[in-house]
């Protein structure tokens, strides 16, 4: 015991939970007292704001009406931003798993498609907003085409590379066997892309949210990057604080139901890991 | 073990001591200040690369910098979170941002106020009153913002009559273009640029309220009052700089490039800016009665929408000094318009 090797050690359930813990305790801890610091000179600064203002802030959002709409701001915000990035990744997804599939089986397709896709994913979305205005309008539309444009060529490529990464005996085999092309796609390909493309998904959230968000700051009314941006403009912290945190919870859950579902739905897919 | 741990504490120690607030220090020598690009606010940069502000912190033994920020919100949000010493903004900004969060500060230039460069623009239509049940693309809570609810006032209507879309400053030309957006409420140069294009017409601007949208250069009241000369170095600088964009053709030049235009587009943003290039002139409009009646106005839209923070009930929860009187609470005073060290240029006494 004494003489096991440190990588070989291994902390107990419990200690690696109290260790997870640990940096997020601390940041509270210094978070807390940085903004006792700055409240001895300032008690309205609004850079750090503390905990029970950040309290009364998103009691005001999240559990009262607007006074101005009557709408709970809060669960409206959070509503719309699900529904465009939820809409915004299914389309995305969609197109990801039909070219992805469509390239890497067909050479015949893939011959004209695939350095398109890869001109296009080079493109910073960013960069051409005046033209995606004009194509998709400014209302919600443009909104889900932003994250569709950002996340939808990574997926095409990345379902592309896997599969053609499945061993080329199986489809070897099932032509052996007398599958046409339609069934070995449909068969073959298919079953094992699907759990590939949960992946890809939930490693492009990341991207989908900041595209989302970005949209939402350039012309909205509601969603959770269009209230961070406004009430940027009079340094509310104590309601960007909170967003950001809700943001980060949304997209771990998000994250988290994905493995879920991929791991109940596709158990092999997981089996030899 | 105890030496690794302090280590291990150590660093976010020092990480905490550099973000919270600078320790008081009286009499310090060194300033920062910064603005961003706006024809009101260009001489700050031309006074920088000329050296004429430096000459002027030279003569008080100071060391000011200067600092040209690209957002003005962050400007804004940098001036009140301590990181400089004065920033450049709009009286109604100066309201909801630094005084609204606790940050005691001073007008302490009156640069300007705009005449004409905040415009209500309409997509096809010829008149104000025709914006009912529009949709409008603006910079929310800005003074756009505040135009736009000014304007509908003087036509019946208030916000409940239109429906605000929050849209960025840096896309409003864009999407001017779709088909979407039918009124802006911007301000210069977008308002020329938008004015430009098929189908775009003014129907409201800032000439019509005229005095109400004011530019400032706003210091830390704290600061100003322990290094007085701090303030009489920016003074002194500033009305140098302005006699040299009177009289001097080059020096317009030069901030006519700073601003991405040339000496006519510069011109006609002057022409609708209503710029005080001598101190009597802002000495009288700071000391007028209107101003403290303007504030009365931008504290009653700013509470309305929110913007004076969590404890403010009412919109005189900020006491805002002028000459002619205080509006708001006297003893929460945030933000104050002195025009003493403008008057001691006026008297020559830098």
């Amino acid at each position: 015991m004494s003489h096991q090797r440190l990588i070989n050690r291994k902390p107990s359930r419990a200690l690696a939970a109290f260790l997870g813990a640990l940096p997020f305790l601390m940041l509270f801890f210094v978070y807390q007292w940085g903004s006792d610091l700055r409240r001895q000179e300032n008690p309205k600064d609004k850079l750090l704001p503390a905990f029970t203002e950040i309290g009364t802030a998103m009691n005001e959002l999240a559990l009262q009406p607007s006074a101005r709409t009557g709408e709970y701001l809060f669960w409206q915000d959070t509503g719309s931003s699900l529904r465009r990035l939820s809409i915004g990744m299914g389309v995305a997804a969609a197109l990801g798993l039909v070219l992805g599939l469509a390239i890497g089986a067909l050479p015949l397709v893939g011959a004209p498609l695939s350095p398109l896709v890869t001109a296009i994913s080079l493109i910073p979305p960013m960069a051409i907003l005046p033209i995606l205005f004009i194509l998709f309008g400014l209302d919600e539309l443009s909104k889900i085409m932003l994250i569709v444009i950002g996340v939808a060529p990574i997926l095409i490529r990345d379902l592309c590379q896997r599969t053609k990464e499945l061993p080329r005996e199986q489809l070897v085999k099932a032509q052996t066997l007398g599958a046409n092309s339609w069934q070995v796609i449909v068969r073959v390909l298919l079953p094992q892309i699907t759990p590939r493309l949960l992946d890809a998904v939930r490693l492009s959230l990341g991207t989908a949210w900041l595209f989302l968000i970005a949209a939402e700051a350039i012309a909205s009314s509601d969603g959770l990057g269009y209230r961070i941006f406004l009430v940027r403009r009079y340094m509310a912290m104590d309601v960007i604080l909170p967003y950001v945190a809700w943001i980060t919870l949304l997209a771990f859950c998000t994250d988290w139901l994905l493995l879920k579902l991929n791991q109940r739905l596709y158990p092999w897919y997981y089996a030899n890991r | 073990m105890t030496s690794s741990l302090l280590r291990a504490f150590a660093a976010p120690l020092i990480a905490l001591a550099l973000f919270s607030a600078s320790s008081p220090v009286l009499a310090k020598d060194k300033f920062k200040v910064c603005w961003s690009i706006y024809v009101g606010w260009m001489p700050w940069g031309y006074g920088d690369q000329a050296g004429i502000i430096k000459k002027w912190a030279k003569k008080y033994n100071l060391d000011i910098e200067v600092v040209q920020i690209n957002d003005y919100v962050e400007s804004i949000n940098q001036y009140t979170a301590g990181s400089f010493d004065g920033c450049t903004m709009t009286n109604m900004d100066a309201l909801t941002i630094p005084a609204a969060g606790g940050v005691d500060s001073t007008a302490l230039i009156v640069g300007d106020f705009s005449n004409g460069n905040d415009a209500v623009i309409l997509k096809g239509k010829t008149a104000l009153k025709d914006i009912k049940g529009q949709k409008v693309n603006l910079v929310e809570m800005s003074v756009s913002h505040y135009l736009l609810a000014r304007g509908l006032e003087t036509v019946g209507m208030s916000e409940k009559d239109v429906k605000v879309v929050n849209t960025s400053d840096a896309d409003m030309v864009a999407t001017y273009g779709t088909k979407d957006v039918t009124a802006v409420t911007t301000w210069n140069p977008l308002v020329s640029e938008i004015l430009a294009m098929p189908g775009a017409k003014k129907v409201f601007d800032s000439s019509q309220i005229p005095g109400e949208i004011i530019d400032l250069m706003v210091v830390n009241t704290k600061t100003l009052k322990e290094n007085p000369n701090f303030g009489k170095a920016l003074v002194g600088a500033w009305y140098e700089i302005l006699g040299k964009l009177a009289t001097d053709k080059a020096a317009k030049e030069q901030m006519a490039k700073a601003s991405g235009t040339d000496v006519a587009g510069f011109d006609s943003q002057l022409a609708s800016t209503k710029l005080f290039y001598k101190p009597d002139e802002a000495v009288k409009f700071t000391k007028s009665a209107e101003l403290k009646k303007t504030m009365e106005y931008v504290a009653k839209f700013s509470f309305d929408h929110g913007l004076l923070g969590q404890g403010a009930k009412d919109s005189a929860f900020i006491g805002v000094e002028t000459p002619a009187g205080i509006y708001g609470d006297s003893k929460n005073v945030k933000l104050r318009f002195d025009p003493s060290v403008m008057q001691m240029a006026l008297d020559g006494k830098l």
